[in-house]
């Protein structure tokens, strides 16, 4: 099973984020950059799909140079290699510039699957499976909260969440999977992946070396802009009252004034 | 007047809510064309619904391909629609499935994509809540026809009623768009309850609940107010309540009328899934929780008398 899964470095959930006063891009110098914690149950489940039907992982990002400590994290959960994208002309791209270049240096990999996550947490657009099963012209088999692979029939088979189940969806290989939280359990890498992962082939790819036109990516390329950014208007505490055994007495009292009930 | 394409968002063929707010948003913008996609037999469902909220025209286009394969079917038979009909903008709902289809559609036109809107002026600028809603941004699509991903209980729906012209559109989906197939459907939890995005009162269970046996106490006063039961990441984390319902960052993000957490310090994670609400309302024993520092009432107190005492409360003054 060759399987590429992509992941993305962003702020982390619990710095403060913001906009890049100049460019209205998200400001990855001022905060402290994590793997998208999301990703990390798509490592985790491309690991296991290999561990059960053998074959490579290789993980795929585009982002600054500082992304490559994303990269390491994936590999030293056990990823075998990684491809990073990056270019300055690559900043700024939306959801759709970024997926038609990943889908390009990943359809040079001949993946049988892809595995991505179902939403990075500074943009959280949820869309990047899509987009990708949309420019590589394979199954979407997205919001996958049980991913079976049956490499005889050459068929994966996913549960696909719904409001009050899910979908059993087939496809046929090749496949992109996206996966959600609770798929699994991601693991923490271990001393030794740490250590291997410093040896593991890592290929820099600019975005000439993938093929890119210059037009079509970064802010140039852009389909969307932003045209104006201000924090939003901040909430206030209001009442807070303790409970004297008429608390949710109280409570109904506040909802019945404010006509909500 | 130009069209605006609105895709129907709808369960079996019965429209839901955010349907009636996309066409009363879709009227400030231009000409409202509704797009139903679903099963054989299903759009008569919808028929009246769609002229009730003023669609000017109907695109039908019914076919077993559409609901039976995810992603590629939908958004052909819409990319192709806004090719034929150069629409000033596409809307759809902001539902798992449909801002998949957003984000196809977009690619396939190579227009621009806008995610989350809470509003759209009539020249186009939406405005959406990033980064958790801390930040307000405006922004606009500056290639190919914008498709916009609205929020639900972004708009009021406003009826407006209509005689539209119906358009039956031919389908011929492509094989490479039937590539992931629905085999079955599998009902886990029917609660009879709103959608969760959809809802105007929304009640939500996390930590302080203790056990997934607690969040009883959390159905029944949503089932008094009428309201969808949500749970923080902890709650479903703990697998106390499905993951379907999960509030927050990983999970839905919801802005109805009033909210009231259960038992949820409001940590960022969750905050940021229902900061937006208008009014929220917070119940729990830690006085130093973060959600009092944004909760516009809050009861410091066991939620296990409160809860329970809420519920017959607002029991009493319906009956009364």
């Amino acid at each position: 099973m060759n399987i590429v899964v992509t992941v993305k470095q962003v702020p982390d959930t619990w710095a403060e984020k913001k906009l890049d006063a100049a460019d209205k891009t998200v400001d990855r110098k001022s905060v402290d950059n994590v793997m998208n914690e999301m990703d990390e149950y798509g490592v985790e489940e491309a690991l296991k799909i290999k561990e059960a039907h053998g074959g490579e992982v290789t993980v795929v990002t585009m982002g600054p140079a500082k992304a490559v400590e994303t990269i390491r994290k994936a590999l030293s959960m056990g990823a075998d290699k990684a491809v990073h994208l990056t270019d300055d002309s690559l900043h700024g791209s939306d959801a759709l510039a970024t997926s038609a270049a990943l889908a390009k240096v990943i359809s040079t990999l001949s993946p049988d699957i892809v595995i991505t996550s179902s939403e990075a947490s500074d943009a959280r657009g949820g869309v990047i499976g899509a987009l990708l099963a949309e420019r590589l012209g394979l199954p979407q088999l997205t919001q996958a909260r049980k991913v079976t692979v049956d490499p005889g029939a050459s068929k994966v088979t996913i549960e696909r969440l719904a409001d009050n189940g899910y979908a059993l969806v087939e496809a046929s290989l090749p496949v992109v999977v996206g996966v959600v939280e609770k798929i699994n359990q991601p693991r923490y890498p271990s001393f030794k992946g740490i250590m291997a992962a410093k040896k593991k082939p890592l290929t820099t790819l600019s975005a000439a070396d993938a093929g890119l036109d210059g037009a079509a990516v970064g802010l140039a390329g852009a389909a969307s802009a932003v045209v104006t950014s201000e924090p939003a208007p901040p909430r206030s505490s209001g009442t807070i009252v303790k409970d004297e055994g008429d608390g949710g007495t109280k409570v109904a009292e506040f909802l019945a004034a404010q006509k909500l009930i | 007047m130009a069209e605006v394409l609105v895709l129907v968002e709808h369960a079996d063929g019965e429209p839901k809510k955010v349907t009636a707010e996309l066409l009363t948003l879709a009227r400030t913008l231009g000409e409202p064309s509704a797009v139903f996609l679903g099963a054989p037999g299903t759009y008569a469902k919808a028929k009246e619904y769609l002229a009730q909220y003023g669609a000017a025209k109907v695109y039908v286009a019914e076919s077993d391909d559409i609901a039976s394969y995810i992603g590629g079917p939908v958004a052909e038979v819409l990319a192709k629609l806004v090719a034929e009909a150069s629409p000033v903008a596409v809307l759809v709902a902001a539902t798992a499935d449909s801002r998949e289809v957003a984000a196809r559609v977009a690619a396939k036109t190579e227009s621009g994509l806008i995610w989350d809107a809470t509003a759209l002026s009539a020249d186009l600028v939406a405005t959406q809540g990033i980064f958790g809603g801390s930040t307000i941004v405006t922004s606009k699509v500056t290639k190919g026809v914008p498709v916009v991903v609205v929020r639900p209980n972004s708009t009021a729906p406003e009826a407006a009623p209509s005689t539209p012209a119906e358009q039956t559109v031919d389908v011929a989906i492509s094989d490479a768009a039937k590539g992931a197939k629905i085999v079955d459907r599998v009902v886990e939890a029917k609660s009879g309850r709103p959608d969760l995005t959809e809802a105007q009162v929304v009640v939500s269970g996390g930590r302080g609940l203790g056990a997934a046996e607690h969040f009883t106490l959390v159905e029944k006063l949503a089932d008094t107010l009428g309201a969808a039961v949500g749970a923080s990441r902890a709650a479903t984390d703990a697998g106390w309540y499905p993951h379907q319902n999960q509030v927050g960052q990983t999970g839905k993000t919801v802005s109805p009328q009033l909210y009231i957490a259960v038992g949820i310090s409001g940590a960022i994670q969750h905050r940021a899934g229902m900061q937006t609400s208008k009014t929220i309302v917070a119940v729990n024993k830690d006085p130093e929780a973060p959600i009092f520092e944004f909760a516009d009432y809050g009861l410091v107190g066991d939620l296990f008398n409160v809860v329970p005492q809420l519920t017959e409360a607002i029991e009493k003054r319906k009956a009364g």
